[in-house]
């Protein structure tokens, strides 16, 4: 018995003893996540409380608390404001010790707070914010821009729509920083493979009524009329286009970037054959499905977006460099990570380049119809597979300064 | 024909969509205007209260099945009902005070509403299906009309009309004007002042609720829906006159216009140029177009 009890004390002095080491690595022995997101307004549902379960599911499954690593994660509302984004990011970095902040929908947002991270040597995970920007001539040697771009949507959902007959586009964009690159990139594609733009219009961000728009849209007789917006406004812009006669007047909806909950919100009769571009869609394998379980308890039933699981797969593999490096040194992890293959349930095998594009592939969807669907959720059959090497902007085409 | 590069026929069509979506602008307005004119509080829970409207309209559908025209009536009624409640337990301790407690208590309750509503239906919004009796549009040759939205004008402009009615030709609107010029006096005539305070407040509050139902088929059924329009509502009531029913009315309409010709010349500042407008007439006539100098 006596025995028994030395050995056990023996190895709790032990673990303590690897506890300090562990954490005399990592900045003040704690390794600080902080979630910047949307709390309550457009992109709750798609980001939000879902990106801060999706970061701590990434802390569980790494397992590295049993190491002796210690994890915190704290988040915040940007409330869709660059100052507001900048000032939370400044203040975590500064006075709160926050190593890595990840998510940001909102590219107005992620761009400035990306320049924050840079400047403080900071760490930076994107993957709400979409503008291809954040690779191309904003790109920094401490932000990784993960899930997806500006350019893989316009490419995915873009060039396919054009390449089925659907030449000729009127643009409907969100007046800031996010609409305007997928303006940009979606119209760059319908040009290179022989489409026309016949005009566009930019509305405020988080509009209600876009019957004004639409009618112009109208107007423009163009066959496609590309959503260059997100969020409530995507949903809005589909049920009123909808109401409007849009579709039955033989022109087509192109929502450029369409989440599974807009889906959700919109309903099957209203939103089925989108074509939408997507990285990840949670009912692909057993651990998607596995993992879309295990969220949607934590997340009020909603299912996992993309953004959802590319903070998940991108905090996994932070924590993985963290533990190679055994240095939570921002410029030296973000380095380590692109360094270092990644592997994760979500995304499977991939890899990270120079300029900061994760890479891996991306599929355009049909929305089911309402008769195909077996339930809430059960929204999309894949059409195509982009590989991974086709399905982002080549590497010397963004304009990153980091590109040699 | 064109005007500035715009075909006139388009030009007709984006009319007809401002003046739509005037009429929410004036249910809405009227409300506040019926609220600020006879209770002297400004409320800002009204943009939660038209969001809770269209939440009870979808309730109803989803959970018991009761449709679009029983929803009209019984939303009103129950969140109209919640006014009364929030009227009688909280507002109607400060009055005695400045405006600022009231304008306090109210936004701070639609910042609760928001937030709960938030909470458990999140941020996307749900689906509220259009009645079947209005599938389909009118073709005007210069637009396609969807026939809701030829409906809400009619019911809007139905509204309006009768509570201005009410309030500025019947006796029981004197009744309600002279509570607030001389409540102690009217008191004396055996009126019940208190109680219809709180009618009235629930009546604006209803009205309210009105429009949130009137909205749920065309707007996705959404937490943020009031916080998005009740700014815009606001400077509308400002622009009129602060308690003047005929200038929330009007005033609504005839911004829902500028808002929907600015959407066509100039989209990125159609969410800002009610703002300039009000700026513009603040300077002219600082009680608004409609409003009484004191």
């Amino acid at each position: 018995m006596k025995a028994f009890k030395r050995t056990m004390i023996g190895m709790a002095v032990a673990a303590a003893l690897s506890l300090g080491t562990a954490q005399a690595q990592v900045s003040d022995g704690v390794i600080k996540i902080g979630v910047l997101t949307d709390m309550s307004s457009l992109y709750t549902d798609l980001a939000g409380a879902g990106s801060v379960v999706a970061a701590k599911m990434a802390v569980e499954d790494s397992g590295i608390e049993k190491r002796g690593y210690k994890v915190e994660i704290v988040s915040a509302d940007h409330q869709n404001k660059p100052d507001i984004g900048s000032s939370i990011a400044s203040k975590w970095y500064d006075a709160e010790k926050v190593d890595v902040i990840v998510d940001t929908p909102n590219s107005g947002v992620a761009l400035a707070v990306n320049q924050i991270t840079r400047d403080k040597g900071k760490a930076f995970l994107v993957s709400g914010a979409a503008s291809s920007d954040l690779t191309g001539k904003a790109c920094s040697p401490n932000t990784i821009h993960w899930t997806y771009d500006t350019w893989m949507l316009a490419n995915g959902t873009g060039s396919s729509i054009v390449k089925t007959g659907g030449d000729t586009w009127f643009f409907l964009t969100a007046d800031y920083a996010f609409g305007i690159a997928l303006e940009r990139d979606t119209e760059a594609v319908v040009l290179k493979n022989g489409g026309k733009v016949l005009g566009k219009v930019r509305h405020p961000l988080n509009t209600q009524d876009f019957s004004s728009f639409l009618l112009q849209a109208q107007a423009s007789k163009a066959k496609i009329i590309g959503l260059a917006n997100a969020g409530g406004d995507t949903t809005n812009s589909i049920k009123q286009a909808a109401e409007f006669g849009i579709v039955k007047g033989g022109q087509n909806l192109a929502g450029l970037l369409v989440f599974l909950t807009d889906i959700h919100a919109l309903g099957l009769p209203t939103a089925q054959g989108l074509i939408i571009t997507n990285t990840f869609y949670w009912d692909t394998n057993d651990q998607t499905r596995a993992f879309a379980k295990r969220f949607a308890a934590q997340d009020k039933g909603i299912h996992p977006t993309m953004i959802h699981a590319g903070v998940y797969s991108a905090v996994t593999h932070y924590l993985k460099a963290i533990e190679a490096l055994k240095s939570d040194d921002g410029t030296k992890v973000i380095a380590k990570m692109k360094e270092t293959p990644t592997d994760d349930p979500l995304f499977g095998k991939g890899s990270i380049r120079v300029d900061g594009r994760k890479i891996h592939p991306a599929y355009l969807v049909e929305v089911k119809k309402p008769s195909e669907s077996k339930g809430p959720w059960d929204y999309y059959k894949v059409r195509a597979t982009i590989p991974a090497d086709q399905a982002f902007r080549p590497l010397a085409d963004g304009g990153c300064p980091l590109v040699k | 024909m064109e005007i500035f590069g715009v075909p006139t026929q388009a030009l007709f069509g984006q009319l007809l969509i401002g003046l739509i979506n005037g009429a929410f602008y004036a249910m809405l307005s009227l409300g506040l205007a019926v609220i600020f004119g006879l209770l002297n509080v400004i409320n800002f829970t009204h943009g939660a209260q038209y969001m809770m409207g269209a939440f009870c309209a979808w309730f109803l559908l989803e959970k018991w099945g009761v449709g679009y025209w029983w929803a009209l009536l019984l939303a009103p009624l129950t969140i109209g009902l919640t006014g009364v409640i929030i009227e009688r337990t909280m507002l109607s301790r400060l009055y005695k005070l400045d405006h600022l407690y009231g304008l306090l208590l109210t936004f701070g309750l639609a910042l609760i509403f928001q937030g709960v509503f938030t909470n458990f239906y999140g941020s996307s919004g749900l689906p509220y299906r259009l009645p079947e009796e209005f599938a389909g549009a009118f073709n005007l040759g210069f637009m396609f009309l969807p026939k809701y939205r030829a409906w809400v004008i009619v019911a809007s402009v139905l509204i309006c009309v009768s509570t201005w009615f009410v309030i500025e030709r019947t006796k029981l609107g004197s009744y309600l004007r002279a509570a607030t010029e001389n409540p102690a006096l009217v008191q004396a005539f055996g009126i019940n002042v208190p109680r219809m305070i709180t009618l009235t407040y629930g009546f604006g509050v209803a009205l309210a609720a009105f429009a949130g139902v009137m909205a749920a088929p065309i707007y996705q059924v959404n937490p943020q829906m009031g916080a998005n329009l009740i700014i815009v509502v606001f400077a509308v009531v400002v622009i009129g006159g602060m308690g003047s029913i005929m200038g929330a009315i009007l005033t609504g309409f005839g911004l829902g216009i500028v808002e929907g010709l600015t959407k066509v010349f100039y989209p990125e500042a159609s969410n800002t140029v009610i703002f300039v407008v009000m700026v513009l007439v603040l300077l002219v006539k600082p009680a608004g177009l409609f409003g009484k100098e004191k």
